[in-house]
This record gives C-alpha cells, structure tokens and sequence, in this order.
C-alpha cells in the first residue's frame, strides 16, 4: 500500500523554502568590449552593474528611510528595528543584538561583520540607475569615497560580499562579487557615465 | 574549553563554540531566568546583556560570548534591588511573566545608554521585546519611574 504522505510533507517543505537559491547570471565586463564608443560602453556597464544595486539582497539595507527591509518584496523590518544615529540601531535593539557575524541557519537570522543599514544618503531603494549612479559619484552622498574606495567597497568589502552569500532560502544578488566588482572597475576606467536623473516611478 | 565569564563568575565549559549561548547559561551553568522562547531572535525574552549591550542569547554563538562580560537577570543587582526591578514590583508589571527578565534586561540597556528616554524611545528600544500578556504599558510606566528617579 503506498503511503502518499510523505511526498506531501516533501512538497510542502520545498513551498516554505529554506534550500541555497541562485541568482540571476551577471554579464562579464569583458563582454562590453564589443561597444565601440566609451561612454555607451560605460552606460551599458552600469546599466548591468545596476542589476546588483537594485536586487533586494543589497537595496533593502540601502532605504529612503529608517526602517530596513527583509525579502525580495522589500517588506519592513520585523521585529521593528530602526536606523539609530549610528545606522546600527538604537539601545536594545541594535543590529548585532541579533545578527551575528555569519547566517545562522538554525534560527535563519542572516549574518555578516558589521551588519548596518548604508547611511540615509546613500539610500538606493526606491530609486532610479540615473540616481543612485549621480549618488555613487558624489563624495557628499558617497561617504566621501574616491571611485577607487567606490571599487574597493564594491569589490571587497565584507558586508558587501554577504549579497553573494546570504543564507538559504534568499536569492543572492546576481552573478558574483569578482563579476560585480570588475564591472564597477571597467565603468570607472570608461569614465563612469551615469544614465539620465530620472524621477522613480514607485 | 570555553571560558565565559557570567555575573562575574568564571565558568569554564566543555562545549562547542557555536552553541548558542542561552543553552549554556540555562543547560551547562544553571541559571534558568534566562527564558527559551522563539530561539530565533524573534521574540526577546532570552535578552542578556554582552559588554552591557543587550543581546538575544539564543542566537549569541559561544565564540562570541567568550572573553565578554556577560550578564543575566540573575546578575543585574545583588538582591534583585536594581531599580527596575523595584518599579516592576512597584507597578505589578507582570502578568504571566515568561517574558519580564528578557524586557527588564532591554529596559536596562535603554536606560544605561540614555537615563531619561522620551515614550519614542522606549518604544524603540522595547519594541523587540514581545509580551503576549499585553503588559507594554505598564513596561513604560516602570521605565519612565526610574527614570523620574535618576532625575530626582
């Protein structure tokens, strides 16, 4: 007699998640060689290394507000947690109160050293390639960063690197840190060209 | 060997470095006001603090633990006299009480980094600290009695 309840349970565990996801594939820098004119070949590497910016694993510790952001679906925070003066949080409820310096896959609480929210000027959640591209550029709003320290965080740093790296059951931002890193190199090295400011539209 | 100072008092404990450090206290040295609740950083009723600051034990690996001075509800004053501790008797802020050691230890690190906190900043800090008793409004009650007194 066949029991049918075990490829129910099987099922039902796959819908809740929980297994290492893969992202989406990042085009390498290389392939851009093919585009004659610099600053369209420059436009087209941020326009692929945008793919990174606005994934979820890194937009939702980049928000227009105080509030992080958990899921593909941006959802707030929960437990509420909020921003701090020193973007890690506030008495009781700082981010290391509860995230260690790796994912624990036994309470599913993601991990990485010096787990922060991005300071509220580098906000990217929400806006446009053109915008965030201006922000990136402007020491003002990039923590007073060079493009090389842009290249450097981009490429190395560890907070950074968690995107690629998240933990089961959360899709990692696409392609790889090298992958990323080397189109934010050869953006710079083409002149760094940003798209067009353009209003977000949600 | 692992080597955690609790309360002021050394344990040296035969146990893997990512054990998370709530089973330590509660399993390995004994001390039971430390409650086991989500276990996923969730809920907060397993708060202690690390180096003063609050943490959830139940995710606190042993590797992070060591070295730090840790302290539990068991450790927050001598007699149970800290001065939380005497406004939650004051005010009856318990109900069931599963959740009142991991909510006074949060009210103790609020209060130690800033004495005199507004309603917002309470809510802030505590609102990681579930309570299914609906107790939150006496929870701010006896924050804001202690913290009249620091003003006094």
């Amino acid at each position: 007699m066949t029991d049918p309840w075990p490829q129910y349970v099987l099922v039902a565990l796959l819908a809740v998640g929980g297994g290492d996801l893969s992202g989406e594939p990042l085009r390498a820098a290389g392939s851009f060689a093919a585009i004659p004119d610099r600053q369209e070949r420059s436009l087209a590497l941020f326009a692929e290394a945008s793919k990174v910016l606005l994934h979820p694993r890194c937009a939702n510790c980049h928000p227009p507000d105080d509030r992080p952001r958990l899921g593909d679906r941006h959802l707030v925070h929960d437990p509420p947690a909020v921003r701090g003066p020193s973007n890690d949080g506030v008495p009781a409820m700082r981010c290391a109160s509860c995230h260690q310096d790796r994912n624990l896959e036994h309470a599913r609480v993601p991990g990485a050293p010096v787990w922060r929210l991005a300071p509220l000027e580098m906000a990217w959640l929400g806006r446009t390639p053109g915008q965030i591209c201006a922000q990136i550029k402007d020491p003002a709003r990039n923590g007073g960063r060079t493009l090389q320290q842009i290249w450097e965080h981009s490429a190395l740093n560890e907070l950074v690197a968690w995107g690629w790296k998240p933990g089961p059951g959360r899709t990692p931002a696409p392609g790889t840190q090298k992958e990323f890193g080397d189109l934010i190199r050869a953006w710079i090295d083409t002149g760094a060209a940003c798209p067009p400011v353009t209003e977000a539209t949600r | 060997m692992i080597t955690l100072r609790v309360n002021g008092a050394e344990h040296s404990l035969d146990a893997d470095p990512d054990m998370p450090l709530l089973w330590a206290l509660r399993d390995l040295i004994g001390l039971t006001g430390t409650k086991y609740a989500c276990g996923e950083a969730l809920c907060g009723a397993c708060t202690v603090h690390l180096d003063g600051e609050a943490v959830r034990a139940c995710v606190v690996p042993l590797s992070r633990a060591a070295g730090k001075r840790i302290t539990t509800i068991e450790g927050l004053s001598r007699n149970g006299d800290h001065p939380l501790q005497q406004a939650w008797v004051e005010l009856a802020v318990p109900q069931c009480g599963f959740c009142q050691t991991g909510q006074i230890m949060s009210a103790a690190a609020l209060l130690a980094a800033n004495p005199t906190p507004s309603d917002e900043d309470i809510d802030e800090s505590m609102c990681g600290n579930l309570c299914r008793c609906g107790t939150y409004p006496r929870i701010r009650a006896a924050i804001h009695r202690v913290a009249e007194g620091t003003k006094r």
